[in-house]
């Protein structure tokens, strides 16, 4: 038997690095410290090696990426998505893939935060690490979030509960106020909860900002909220020493998107004129706030980028892939690590249907099932080193506790580029000597 | 490097200063990426560049960039409105990118290069996130780079000064600059930082407290300096003081002048070198900050030159970042880190008819002017801060043509442009003193014994350029004044001997990611123990997966303390 301590948990964006893996002498894995998510995301992975998959027929290595290459090659207007599951050290190898066959490249961003980067673009934001929040916070605000059940372990590890320097006795020492359209569990965590109408976060907001900035507001009640409820909480926001505010697709993915979140940073910047405040976006991914970052050094935008002009172009709503998809403007794909399949609109499943596709994942997802190339990868992680960024920007470096017997997605990449540029180089990665 | 073909440069004026080469024809001979000597090269399998008519520099050392990293890529990704229109087609070889005033990594590799710059170093990062400053340098193709770790305002340094723990201290500052694997110490605004972090606060002078430490910016600076001397450190301190862009500047730089007891090296003076008129307006202190830097030998500096245009400020200088977006009213980007530091982005135009702006301008060129020693100065725009690194040759022109300078200074608001000191001064740089401070004297001050200079053994990075090029290379930017350059437009780099630069062009070979510079000084590991209770209470990462892992040091060379 074998522990391993402060084993990265790469599941969601709070890339808990605190947990211990404990690896029994029959290869079994055992997980101490992680949530129920990271839990079944580490025990759940079977890291034996698995035969790639052309059209549904086992082939070797070799066969895979040869394919996959000539479908990657030959497309007119490819379309590379995901990202966000991946280590840095691939998504940047992905992002030259793309930028060498002229892709359009987009990544989960635009269906969870992309609005948060547009919305940034176009206010700023006012940041912090989740160590500040630890440290510092009296205040938490969470809108349009559900931590409780998606970020388990945030109230216990960065936010609510710890202790920290300027917070000695952890929860006691702060208030948490939860903002949403309905009652979700995490409100069983917060001091107040605010409940909203469904549409109108945009509008409470936005009178939250004017009472903050001491103006007068003619309503009786704005989005449900009564005015008094409203000045109460300007009041209170205003008045503490260090707030963070949080925030999810309840905001993001709901009418308005990047207005809503404009106006959720503007508050924030605007809460600085009386005492510190910072936001910090609930990133979902393990490492899509490293697809962010990877895409920004390398095209200068976060998401939603095409290559095909030989020079990065930005166009959400463009080069996005639900929209590239439904329109029917792709001719191939390359799905990294991540399911449209499970998770677009109908209309844009239809249009990955209708053409071939590559898959990268560790795991069948359902995109991968019917796949024209499918490469299991291995778990970065599990079996994987490599670099994740948590939700607040901070690059942690997985660990890897058990033997790999599967390629990488760097090892992928490499070996599809290689063959783009035309034929195998003799430091072709060992992929079959991986696979044995 | 092995295996390169060898390179002669032939019959160039040599602009050496470091071995006291001032434009005499001489050969240079580039053997396994080193200079060699001429004896030890096989001559007859060399390629042969013919410089003869031309300027050979070594490669250009800029000594204070924010290139890369969490921060730079925070201004990347704010301003796409900066991107239009400032795109690199991958035909041209390498690697697409885009951006003006915070270009992509690939580009921003090539560009340094297209100018003859061989050696950059990343001026602040936070070593919470060092590892992202890492990958970032690792996709920076033609460059030999460092950083620069903040350390002003952190925290267990903080609570080991309190204590009087001066040696646990240093042991930390050694044990943090190898974890971040860092080159160097970088200070910023010490003690404001935590200060806006735990009150909105700042620190105005040296001795103000820094709330909940007992604590003052002066005894911070003191050990720090104090700190990289008994290191050995290759580069002494690094230093963005209090009240950066206000009339209370230049005071508060004096002072720390005065009381420092070691190497300070006082970064983007321009921005330091102010005081009031006494009716509450700016005015430059630039005489008296020339002259007490001229008395202090323990002092460099680099100026942090104004360029007029569109420019992206990005320090780790929270209240500065938040103040300047309060100002303008333009988007504010603040990152608080925690138990380290802070920072913001605020992108900015500097415009000739703005009063301010124009003392700026006017500041930075009297700086340098007045600096009697050239190799205590090195040539910087604090990229993308006070302007973007590709407009050096701008710069150049403007301190070898006095000319140049009356036309521009005629453009400024007359207010400015009477009082300034600029206006009397006829001192125009030579080519070798272009040379000392842009090669030589950052080298020097960095440390870095193999860059700016072409004796034997230093590394094979050259630059030559042709007299009749200055001015040649279309600008970069849509300037309404078209602005005059020098040394805009080599006819060769070489990068570890081999040719990346033709004609301005990048040749398309990348070659080696380049050399990451770092240090490994020593230290007593028992601060281990404090520093791990500190990790478990204040930080939200394990101590253990905190110090940059050797993966991320490709190419990394460890540059020898004393």
């Amino acid at each position: 038997m074998k522990e391993i301590n402060n084993a990265v948990c790469t599941f969601c964006g709070c890339l808990c690095d605190d947990i211990a893996v404990v690896l029994g002498d029959d290869g079994g894995v055992r997980v101490k410290g992680a949530c129920t998510n990271g839990k079944g995301h580490i025990e759940g992975y079977d890291a034996a090696p698995v035969s790639p998959m052309v059209r549904g027929e086992p082939v070797s290595w070799d066969q895979a990426l040869d394919e996959a290459a000539a479908i990657l090659g030959d497309a007119e207007s490819p379309l590379i998505y995901g990202l966000s599951s991946t280590a840095s050290e691939a998504q940047r190898r992905c992002v030259a893939l793309a930028d060498r066959i002229g892709a359009a490249i987009d990544t989960t961003s635009s269906v969870c935060h992309g609005p948060t980067g547009i919305a940034m673009q176009n206010f700023g934001e006012p940041t912090c690490s989740l160590g500040e929040v630890l440290n510092r916070a009296d205040l938490l605000l969470f809108w349009g979030c559900n931590p409780a059940v998606a970020h388990t372990r945030h109230f216990t590890r960065y936010s609510l509960m710890p202790r920290g320097r300027f917070t000695p006795r952890g929860r006691k020492d702060r208030r948490m106020i939860l903002a949403d359209v309905r009652r979700t569990p995490s409100a069983n965590a917060a001091d107040r909860f605010l409940q909203v109408e469904q549409g109108s976060d945009y509008e409470v907001l936005g009178a939250l900002r004017a009472l903050v900035q001491g103006k007068r507001v003619r309503a009786d009640s704005v989005g449900g909220v009564p005015l008094e409820e409203l000045g109460a909480l300007a009041e209170e926001l205003g008045s503490c020493r260090y707030g963070a505010a949080f925030f999810g697709m309840g905001l993001t993915m709901t009418s308005g998107r990047d207005l809503n979140i404009g106006q959720y940073f503007s508050l924030v910047r605007d809460l600085n004129a009386h005492t510190r405040f910072s936001v910090v976006a609930l990133r979902g991914h393990g490492n899509v706030a490293g697809a962010d970052a990877v895409m920004t050094w390398q095209t200068g935008y976060p998401f939603a980028v095409s290559l095909a002009g030989g020079v990065p172009t930005y166009g959400p709503g463009e080069f996005t892939a639900v929209d590239m998809l439904s329109r029917r403007e792709a001719d191939a794909a390359l799905v990294v690590a991540s399911d449209p399949g499970a998770h677009f609109p109908a209309g844009a499943v239809r249009g990955l249907e209708g053409i071939p596709r590559v898959v990268m994942d560790p795991v069948v997802s359902l995109t991968a099932q019917d796949a024209t190339v499918y490469l299991p990868t291995a778990q970065y992680g599990v079996d994987a080193e490599g670099t994740y960024y948590r939700m607040d920007g901070v690059p942690i470096r997985t660990r890897a506790f058990r033997e790999r017997l599967r390629p990488t997605d760097e090892e992928v990449f490499d070996g599809v580029l290689e063959r783009l540029h035309g034929g195998r180089v003799e430091s072709t990665t060992p992929i079959e000597e991986v696979q044995r | 490097m092995s295996g390169t073909q060898p390179v002669g440069i032939l019959g160039g004026f040599l602009y050496d200063p470091a071995n006291g080469v001032d434009g005499a024809v001489r050969d240079i001979w580039i053997k396994d990426g080193r200079v060699a000597a001429p004896e030890e090269v096989d001559r007859e399998h060399a390629r042969i560049i013919d410089a003869r008519g031309m300027n050979v520099f070594p490669g250009g050392v800029d000594l204070h960039a924010h290139i890369a990293g969490a921060k730079v890529n925070h201004g990347r990704k704010l301003c796409p409105e900066d991107h239009a229109d400032h795109k690199r087609n991958r035909a041209e070889g390498g690697r697409s990118g885009a951006g003006f005033t915070v270009p992509t990594t690939f580009m921003t590799g090539c560009m340094y290069a297209e100018l003859g710059y061989t050696t950059v170093m990343e001026a602040a990062c936070a070593p919470l996130v060092a590892r992202h400053t890492h990958e970032e340098l690792e996709d920076m193709p033609l460059l030999d780079k460092g950083i620069l770790v903040t350390l002003g305002n952190n925290e267990f340094l903080f609570d080991c000064i309190a204590r009087g723990e001066t040696e646990r201290a240093r042991d930390f500052i050694a044990w943090t600059l190898q974890a971040a694997r860092g080159y160097g110490i970088k200070v910023v605004n010490p003690g404001g930082v935590e200060n806006w972090k735990s009150q909105r606060g700042n620190a105005h002078h040296w001795d103000q407290e820094i709330a909940g430490f007992g604590l003052t910016p002066r005894r911070v600076l003191d050990t720090l300096i104090g700190a990289a001397d008994e290191l050995g450190l290759p580069h002494g301190v690094h230093l963005h003081g209090l009240n950066l862009g206000t009339p209370q500047s230049a005071e508060q730089t004096l002072e720390s002048i005065r009381f420092a007891q070691g190497r300070l090296h006082l970064t983007h003076l321009q921005f330091m070198s102010y005081g009031d008129d006494g009716k509450g307006r700016f005015r430059s202190r630039t005489e008296e900050l020339a002259e007490a830097v001229n008395a202090n030998s323990n002092v460099t500096f680099d100026v942090g030159q104004i360029v007029f245009g569109p420019a992206t400020t990005m320090t780790s200088d929270g209240p500065f970042q938040y103040n300047l977006g309060c100002m303008t009213g333009h988007k504010w980007f603040g990152g608080d880190e925690e138990n380290e530091t802070g920072g913001g982005i605020v992108p900015l135009r500097y415009s000739r008819k703005n009063r301010i702006n124009a003392l700026q301008w006017v500041t930075g060129l009297e700086l340098f002017l007045l600096a009697e020693d050239p190799w205590r100065v090195a040539l910087t725009t604090d990229h993308p801060n006070a302007g973007p690194f590709f407009c050096y040759p701008q710069v150049i022109r403007l301190l070898m043509d006095r000319d140049y300078r009356a036309e521009i200074l005629e453009t400024l608001p007359a207010s400015v442009r009477k009082r300034s000191l600029l206006k009397d001064i006829d001192r125009e740089y030579t080519l070798g003193e272009i040379a000392i401070i842009t090669r030589a004297a950052p080298a020097r001050i960095l440390g870095l014994s193999r860059k700016g200079h072409l004796g034997v053994g230093a590394d094979g990075d050259v630059a030559v350029y042709h007299p009749d090029d200055d001015g040649a290379r279309t600008p970069r930017c849509r300037s309404v004044v078209p602005c005059r350059r020098a040394l805009d437009l080599p006819r060769w780099v070489l990068k570890g001997g081999r040719v990346v630069v033709e004609a301005g062009r990048f040749t398309g070979e990348t070659g080696d990611a380049g050399t990451t510079f770092h240090v490994t000084p020593d230290y007593d590991p028992s601060v281990e123990k404090p520093l791990r209770n500190h990790f478990k209470r204040y930080y939200s990462v394990a101590f253990d997966n905190y110090p940059v892992q050797d993966a991320y040091l490709g190419s990394g060379e460890s540059v020898p303390c004393r």
